[in-house]
């Protein structure tokens, strides 16, 4: 059986951000990544690309370069499942029966795509939207003459597929989102609304407030869909349904182990679990969050590249802090440009919120919380999005300046001179510096 | 150490002479009056002067060494070059997601909108001195 000082399940940003920090530590100890997935790491977001044609998949949708694994010396066991973790004997056991040792777990597994409870999920034409099989499924089925496609799911990655059939053409698309508004985990009502009424404009129906209670097979053969129903009752005819609701944390390696999981594993600052020497990171992690000051489940790739990088850093032997995240999305389909981050849509008392329209419809909103910000949202003119990201997270007071941040043209210039020389004089953005800031404010 | 182009803000003087010069060093032609008057795509720069009140400065990609944009990047398009540190963008990998702008902490990367692809300096790689260094009149940009 093959031993190494290093594991890692899951071979996106997480494992690979991993990958790069351990060997940024530890140039030589033997180190191995397993992934059910039979390529190389890709780009999951690209994957919109891939369906609407932009881009095949090769060199331009992988993550890193070809040489990535052999440069680092990862042995690789990519098309292998892990079905079991041994903990006392410090093993993984793949689907062949195969076991892997290993001195340091990660386990950056991912989300697995979340599938509401509905009748006629078997019938063919009812795909997901995750991985490029999926994309690849999808892609042959509107090449097979697939029209009418039933997208169920209103939020980012609902959103990434429709935008993907709209570029390809010649596709009638209906969007269903069990909310009363599109995307209201990346965005306020405000922006929704926007986002809404650009979908009708590129003749996408967008229906809200009603979720997808069954899919029917079609009349002329039985094992392919042909309509949905919604809750409502309605039953829009159909022939390709995309189930994508988002993410939840892939959990089965863990449940009946030691490893303490809540919502998803739970990790310390050092993105450790509760079982000393395995690590977790990314979407499967919670990881910990300085807006909620507490630890959750944040599904967004820098956090897993983050989270991962971490994580690595501490397996071969560092102490580094994990300095936490926070929600944080960008958002650039149907030609509008979006930024949020935080608590953009308060509902609490105790935080007050502002916002504006400009001459050329560029909407921008900040909340504030004890002189502090907490969240905002761009739409239109979001370049200078990192510099409220950077205010929110070294919990910088903001009440000196807080008219300026939401003026036309706000960047590092609209900063005190002071905080300005002190962001670029830390050379280079580092850990230290933001760090310092967020003890300093506690 | 990488090699960053600093701005010494006390010395600006708005004259954006290193946006024009970057936009043509970055442009097909390489000369300034066809680069601004006929290039289409029109030619993009890596270098922005930012003004407010009596205060200016240019500001570029400051290529950190803790990368967070790279570190942000969901394609792979950003990394950082472990000999060299400057952080190297690859268009054909670039999705426009924008989450790079999210994570940029000095708002120094901003958007292509004709390309939907961002635009970042590069610090001039194939030049011993970045050009918005060598034209600076006022040394307002240092090295």
């Amino acid at each position: 059986m093959a031993r190494y000082k290093y594991l890692i399940v899951g071979n996106s940003a997480g494992g690979i951000g991993a990958v790069e920090a351990i060997r940024e530590g530890d140039s030589q100890g033997s180190l191995a990544l397993v992934s059910d997935e039979p390529y190389p790491a890709y780009s999951r977001p690209a994957i919109s690309e891939f369906l609407m044609g932009e881009r095949d998949f090769d060199d331009r949708m992988y993550f890193r370069a070809p040489d990535f694994y052999d440069r680092h010396k990862v042995e690789r066991y990519l098309g292998a499942r892990v079905t079991q973790l041994d903990l006392e004997g410090r093993e993984v056991v793949l689907e062949n029966g195969d076991r892997l040792g290993w001195e340091r777990l990660l386990l950056a597994t991912g989300g697995v795509p979340i599938t509401p409870r509905m009748d006629g999920l078997e019938l063919n034409g009812v795909h997901r939207f995750t991985t490029i099989d999926h994309a690849r499924n999808i892609d042959a089925a509107l090449k097979q003459g697939a029209r009418r496609v039933v997208v169920v799911g209103g939020g980012l990655i609902g959103c990434s597929l429709t935008s993907a059939l709209i570029q390809r053409g010649g596709v009638e698309v209906v969007m269903v989102e069990l909310l009363d508004r599109a995307l209201a985990a990346v965005m306020d009502a405000t922006a929704s609304a926007m986002v809404e009424a650009r979908l009708r404009e590129l003749e996408v129906r967008v229906v809200t407030g009603h979720s997808v209670a069954g899919i029917l097979p079609a009349s002329s053969d039985p094992s392919r869909v042909g309509a949905v129903t919604l809750s409502s009752g309605e039953e829009i005819p159909c022939d390709l349904v995309g189930v994508a609701v988002g993410v939840a944390p892939r959990l089965e390696l863990v449940r009946e182990t030691p490893i303490e999981v809540n919502r998803g594993i739970v990790v310390d600052r050092y993105m450790e679990t509760t079982v000393p020497g395995v690590f977790a990171c990314g979407d499967v992690a919670e990881a910990y969050d300085f807006i909620y000051d507490s630890h959750r489940v944040v599904a967004i790739w820098p956090n897993a590249y983050i989270g991962g990088r971490i994580a690595g850093l501490n397996m071969a032997g560092g102490h580094h802090e994990y300095d936490g995240c926070t929600a944080m999305n960008s958002f650039s389909y149907f030609d509008i440009a979006l930024a949020s981050a935080g608590l953009f849509d308060p509902g609490a008392e105790d935080s007050v919120q502002t916002d504006t329209v400009n001459e050329n419809g560029v909407y921008k909103k900040v909340v504030l919380r004890e002189g502090r910000l907490v969240g905002f949202l761009l739409q239109g003119d979001i370049d200078q999005a990192g510099v409220l990201f950077r205010l929110m997270r070294d919990r910088v007071p903001v009440v000196d300046f807080q008219d300026r941040l939401l003026e036309d043209g706000f960047g590092l210039v609209s900063l005190p001179r002071p905080l300005r020389d002190a962001w670029l004089g830390d050379g280079g953005m580092g850990y230290e510096g933001s760090l310092a800031g967020g003890l300093a404010a506690k | 150490m990488v090699n960053r182009v600093r701005f010494r803000e006390d010395y600006c003087v708005d004259c954006r002479l290193c946006e024009v010069y970057c936009a043509t060093a970055h442009s097909q032609s390489k000369d300034v009056i066809k680069a601004f008057k006929d290039e289409r795509p029109s030619p993009t720069r890596g270098i922005s002067v930012q003004r407010r009140d009596a205060t200016s400065f240019a500001l570029n990609c400051q290529h950190c060494d803790e990368a967070r944009c790279a570190w942000a990047c969901v394609s792979g398009a950003l990394t950082k070059n472990p000999e060299t540190g400057v952080v190297t963008y690859n268009p054909e990998k670039c999705i426009g997601c924008w989450t790079c702008i999210l994570a940029c902490p000095n708002g120094a990367i901003t958007r292509d909108s004709e390309k939907s692809q961002i635009i970042k300096c590069d610090l001039c790689s194939d030049r011993e001195v970045p050009v918005c260094v060598a034209v600076c009149p006022n040394r307002a940009l240092v090295l």
